[in-house]
């Protein structure tokens, strides 16, 4: 096959930054990676992407974890014609060795583009492009090797998480060991789509929150403590003498909680909000308390269809020994009320702000508290329950 | 369906892909600290030490170049290997000396090393032009063009706080922009056009109807067909029609284009999370490098730059000037499109007389 021209992605080709036009000509003795570079720089040229809705392929027994795709335009680029996405599992913490990575290649040189994303949004590795009857086979290498699919559609997504204890001094429960728990527990609600409208769980160690499940999870298990900041004081002047501990840290405190006396710092640790700001700073020094586990969010999801949300307070403190099992009691509350209940294309936090959260709360069995809110409602047009009537 | 077909075995453990340093501190580590900018050192309670050098990737990745990767990590972070949430890769190593040599050969091979620290990191980004149906720009191209441009505050130039860009190219928003310091979105601003020939065939007529955030649709006999129709000045291009319904296309050549939001964060560190808030409503689709889009968001991380105090995020930043003087001092202009309009809209509105003048 003669290389095709592509002047336009070739200018993406220059500058410091990794060259995604590097990567997939580095494909391109695969045809398929050949025509993708042909339809893309005919979507340079032309301004409008040129591929279609996904139909509906798959593996037996699965409806999610392949994204079917095809070109609008399959008589100018036939090898991409078919160009099925395959999101797979990954490893909690995205850990690999070189091994593993180089089987997984040698599955993907012989059966699709040779070209992959590290990773998909959701967490999967995606091998990005192949054709349908191409799906089986890697299906079945796939799992020889130990791996599965991921979701897609309406089904539970692919869990994710943070590094958490696997690298990471700050995480208050085993986020690694949780997702694993999770993703094993639930791998039917995520191969089969049954839910109104995709749902997701992320697990982050620390209020740093570094897999943004606070904005991007439906049940976001954020890593906090309960008792007192670790502090070791004589790590302060020997390892920070460069912070300002006025400027940099007790200023800072969102609840001026912390005091600097010149040789010693005190926390009221009722006051501490664990947001983590001083124990980031001054991490030598300072430490979550012993008394670890999560809070768990609810709600959260990007625009599409009603507006994007946060999640929002549901469970203040669960230790960390028992984050696994309320998570699995939260969702399958959720899930028995949401997946009965909710439209069609309605994430739970749309669910819950068309129900109401109260009501939402007695259907799932949570009681409320006043962590759950910025404040009480200021509106007085409140639904009294019939029962209360005098 | 054969016998010994293997399904629902889930993911492989991560024991498997585990350093024994790991092993052997999970849950026990004591601090971290950043020798340098893309390198982490944690330390373990007992002293152990490992050294991270993170590096970018594109995220599209070859297999020729998992494999380089494969190679790298083989001859120094004896063959493991992780990536980060934000699409870099990182070498796990144990021996000191190695950290150098590692350094050296990632960035030969166009993989430089940074990213840790008050400063850039990767953006997080969608699949654009590559490989979805609904984007209204690409993402890979613009995401490229960005970081070499702003590549020093990713290798070795600090900013006043962590700074997370990340993209999507539709409102659907795979990844979810909506609260990072720096957010591109893709945006239509073109009415659906309906193919009123095929779509009562291709599509649930009432469940297109019902996909409508605004009601904007209704179902309407066109020259015969049962077919829909969009009441126009109800309609805000968000394309919810489309990813139900293939016969109602947004994309568009010369309306699609990019909006920039910022001030948003996810982290709980000082602020609470907060969404990211538009800064400009659209800018056009210039492929193959965005110039005016890289222009400004350059000057928002410049602007930023000059203006913030240590550790302050965007949005900290704003909420201490004040917005009318974020619009001042980046000389971003203020239009009607800035006000919400939609379903939350008043909670936005200033509601009191505390203004600098």
């Amino acid at each position: 096959m003669t290389e095709r021209q592509t002047p336009l992605l070739d200018e993406l080709e220059k500058g410091p930054w990794p060259s995604f036009v590097k990567e997939i000509k580095k494909s391109r003795k695969n045809p398929m990676a050949e025509d993708l570079l042909g339809i893309l720089e005919r979507s340079y040229r032309e301004k409008i992407g040129h591929w279609k809705h996904g139909g509906i392929v798959g593996v037996m027994g699965y409806g999610g974890g392949v994204i079917g795709r095809y070109t609008d335009i399959p008589e100018d680029f036939p090898n991409v014609a078919h160009f099925h996405t395959i999101r797979v599992n990954q490893p909690a913490g995205w850990f690999y060795t070189s091994d593993v990575l180089r089987k997984i290649c040698d599955i993907w040189e012989r059966r699709g583009s040779n070209i992959t994303n590290m990773h998909g949004s959701t967490g999967d590795m995606v091998l990005l492009g192949t054709t349908t009857d191409q799906l089986e086979p890697i299906f079945s290498e796939l799992t020889e090797l130990g791996f599965d699919l991921g979701g897609s559609g309406s089904d539970l997504r692919t869990p994710s998480c943070c590094n958490g204890q696997a690298r990471c001094e700050w995480a208050c429960y085993d986020t690694m060991g949780a997702c694993y728990a999770i993703t094993q527990e639930y791998q039917d609600e995520l191969h089969r789509p049954a839910f109104p409208y995709k749902y997701k769980n992320k697990f982050a160690g620390c209020p740093n929150d570094c897999v943004a499940s606070v904005a991007r999870s439906d049940l976001s298990i954020i890593g906090t403590w309960k008792d007192s900041i670790q502090i070791d004081q004589a790590a302060i002047k020997a390892h920070h003498s460069d912070i300002n501990m006025v400027d940099d840290v007790t200023s800072r405190c969102p609840t001026g909680c912390m005091k600097w006396d010149g040789a010693k710092l005190s926390i009221d640790n009722a006051n501490c909000v664990k947001c983590m700001h001083c124990i980031n700073v001054l991490n030598r020094a300072l430490a979550p308390g012993k008394e670890r586990g999560a809070t768990f969010l609810l709600g959260a999801k990007a625009p599409i269809v009603g507006g994007a949300l946060l999640a929002s307070v549901m469970v203040p403190f669960v230790p960390a020994d028992e984050v696994v099992d309320t998570i699995k009691e939260l969702n399958e509350a959720i899930w028995d009320d949401w997946g009965e209940n909710g439209k069609n294309r309605e994430r739970v936090g749309e669910y819950i702000q068309r129900i109401g959260m109260g009501n939402f709360l007695e259907r799932i069995g949570l009681a409320p508290v006043p962590q759950m809110v910025i404040h009480p409602r200021t509106n007085p047009y409140i639904f009294f329950e019939a029962s209360e009537e005098e | 369906m054969c016998a010994d077909r293997k399904t629902d075995i889930g993911p492989p453990h991560h024991d498997k892909f585990l350093p024994p340093i790991i092993k052997n501190n999970y849950g026990k580590w004591k601090y971290h600290e950043t020798p340098q900018r893309g390198v982490l050192l944690h330390v373990g309670e007992k002293g152990d030490k490992l050294w991270s050098v993170r590096a970018a990737t594109a995220r599209i990745a070859s297999i020729e170049t998992i494999r380089l990767f494969a190679d790298i990590a083989d001859k120094f972070s004896d063959g493991y290997l992780r990536w980060t949430s934000r699409n870099n890769v990182e070498f796990l190593i144990t021996d000191e000396s190695k950290v150098k040599p590692c350094i050296q050969k990632l960035e030969a091979e166009g993989y430089p090393v940074g990213g840790t620290g008050n400063g850039l990191t990767n953006i997080v980004h969608t699949q654009g032009w590559v490989h979805c149906h609904s984007a209204a720009t690409d993402a890979s191209g613009v995401v490229k063009a960005l970081m070499d441009d702003l590549f020093p505050y990713y290798h070795d130039k600090e900013l006043p706080g962590k700074v997370r860009i990340a993209f999507a190219c539709c409102l659907n928003m795979c990844g979810a922009v909506h609260c990072s310091d720096i957010a591109l979105l893709g945006v239509h601003r073109r009415l659906p056009a309906i193919k009123h020939d095929i779509i009562a065939k291709q599509c649930e007529i009432p469940s297109t109807v019902a996909a409508c955030p605004t009601g904007a649709i209704r179902p309407k006999t066109v020259d015969g067909h049962q077919s829909v129709e969009v009441i126009e000045e109800q309609c805000m291009y968000c394309a919810n029609c489309f990813t139900v319904c293939p016969a109602m296309t947004l994309n568009d050549p010369e309306m699609d284009g990019l909006s920039i939001w910022v001030g948003g964060k996810v982290s709980n560190a000082r602020s609470e999370p907060m969404f990211s808030k538009l800064a400009i409503p659209y800018i056009p689709n210039e492929p193959p490098r965005w110039p005016t889009a890289v222009k400004a968001v350059r000057n928002i991380v410049e602007t930023y730059a000059k203006g913030a105090r240590k550790f302050e995020r965007v949005g900290e930043w704003i909420e201490r000037i004040g917005w009318p003087a974020f619009f001042d001092q980046t000389g971003i202009e203020f239009t009607k499109y800035h006000i919400d309009d939609f379903t939350h809209a008043g909670e936005t509105f200033k509601r009191s007389a505390q203004l600098r003048h």
